[in-house]
C-alpha cells in the first residue's frame, strides 16, 4: 500500500494507474510531468475523468474526498494528488 | 427540395467501406476492440478521447469520421443546421452489463463514471457532434433491427420542417455477437435528383454498390 512507498515511487504508481484507469493510451507514464496540471492545459482531463480518479483514491487507496472544494487543489498535478495520499495515510 | 446521398460509410464484417471502396481492411484481426483501434489509427487524426469511448460510440465515430473526411460537409452548412439522426438495436447492452458488473457486490462497491456515462445510445452522437461542434437536432431510435424506412421518414420529416440544411444519418449496433454501423450524409440536390429513398440505403447496407 501507499504508506510503504516514498514520494517517487507513488507517483511513479499514480502515473501508470491514471493511464490505465482513464484510458490515455497514446501516453506512457514518463510522458505525463508529475508537476503539471491534470486539468485544463496539461493532461486536458474532463470532469468524467476527474470523478474517475475520486473512484481509484477510495478504491485503491481508501481515501474519500469529503470536500469537494478540496478537489481543485488535491487534483492540481500528480505531486499534489501523491502528497494528499501520503497526508491522509499517516493520519 | 429533394434530398440526396453524397457520401457514405459502411463498417462491417472487420471492413470500412466507403462509397461502395474498401477502404479499411487489416490482414489479421483477432477482435472487434482492435479492428476499431487499427481503423481509427488509419484516419491519421488523433483524437485521445476515442479510447474512453465504449465500442458503440467507437463505431459510430469512426465511421463518420471516415464519411466526413475531405467531403467538406461540416465547412458547407451551419452547425446548428445540420442534424444528426441514428438508429439502434440493442442499445448500450455492453456498456449496461460492465456497469453492472461494478455495482452487482456491495462489498466492492465502485460503478465507474467514464462507464456510466456511456449507458445511454444517444451519446454515439453526442461524440459525433462534439468532435465537429454541431449544433442541430438529434435523434436516436431503438428498433429491433436496421430499419432503413424509419431513417429516412426522420430525415425526411426534418427536413419538410425545415429544422436542418444538412443531415448525418446512420445505425450503430455494437453487441457481442455483432458490430455493425452505416454512416450517410445527406444533402439537398441542386438539380430535383434523389438517392435517398429507402431501397439506396438497404441496398447500401446490404454492400450493395450505389452509383453516384
Amino acid at each position: 500500500m501507499s504508506e510503504n512507498l516514498t514520494m517517487d515511487e507513488l507517483i511513479n504508481k499514480l502515473r501508470e494507474e491514471i493511464i490505465q484507469q482513464l484510458n490515455l493510451e497514446d501516453l506512457k507514464p514518463e510522458d505525463i510531468d508529475p508537476d503539471s496540471a491534470l486539468f485544463g492545459d496539461g493532461l486536458g482531463l474532463d470532469s468524467i475523468d476527474a470523478l474517475e480518479i475520486i473512484v481509484l483514491l477510495e478504491k485503491n487507496y481508501g481515501i474519500k474526498i469529503e470536500d469537494p472544494k478540496e478537489g481543485k487543489k488535491i487534483f492540481a498535478s500528480i505531486r499534489t494528488l501523491a502528497q494528499y495520499i501520503i497526508d491522509h495515510k499517516k493520519n | 427540395m429533394s434530398l440526396s446521398i453524397t457520401k457514405y460509410c459502411l463498417i462491417k464484417d472487420y471492413k470500412v467501406i466507403v462509397n461502395g471502396e474498401i477502404v479499411f481492411k487489416p490482414e489479421e484481426t483477432t477482435n472487434f476492440e482492435t479492428f476499431i483501434k487499427e481503423a481509427y489509427k488509419n484516419l491519421g487524426t488523433p483524437y485521445p478521447k476515442f479510447y474512453k469511448m465504449d465500442n458503440l460510440s467507437k463505431l459510430a465515430f469512426v465511421a463518420s469520421e471516415y464519411a466526413l473526411k475531405n467531403s467538406g460537409f461540416i465547412e458547407r452548412y451551419e452547425k446548428d443546421k445540420i442534424a444528426v439522426v441514428f438508429g439502434n438495436s440493442s442499445s448500450t447492452l455492453i456498456a449496461d452489463t460492465e456497469h453492472q458488473k461494478t455495482i452487482s457486490d456491495k462489498n466492492n462497491y465502485f460503478p465507474s463514471p467514464a462507464v456510466f456515462v456511456y449507458t445511454l445510445p444517444n451519446i454515439l452522437i453526442g461524440e459525433i457532434c462534439i468532435k465537429n461542434k454541431i449544433f442541430g437536432e438529434n435523434e436516436l431510435f431503438v428498433s429491433k433491427e436496421f430499419d432503413a424506412e424509419l431513417l429516412v421518414n426522420e430525415i425526411n420529416s426534418l427536413n419538410f420542417l425545415s429544422k436542418a440544411d444538412a443531415f448525418i444519418g446512420g445505425y450503430a449496433e455494437a453487441s457481442y455477437n455483432k458490430n455493425e454501423t452505416l454512416v450517410f450524409l445527406i444533402e439537398k440536390s441542386d438539380d430535383g435528383s434523389s438517392n435517398f429513398d429507402v431501397n439506396n440505403i438497404n441496398n447500401i447496407f446490404a454492400e450493395k454498390y450505389l452509383d453516384f
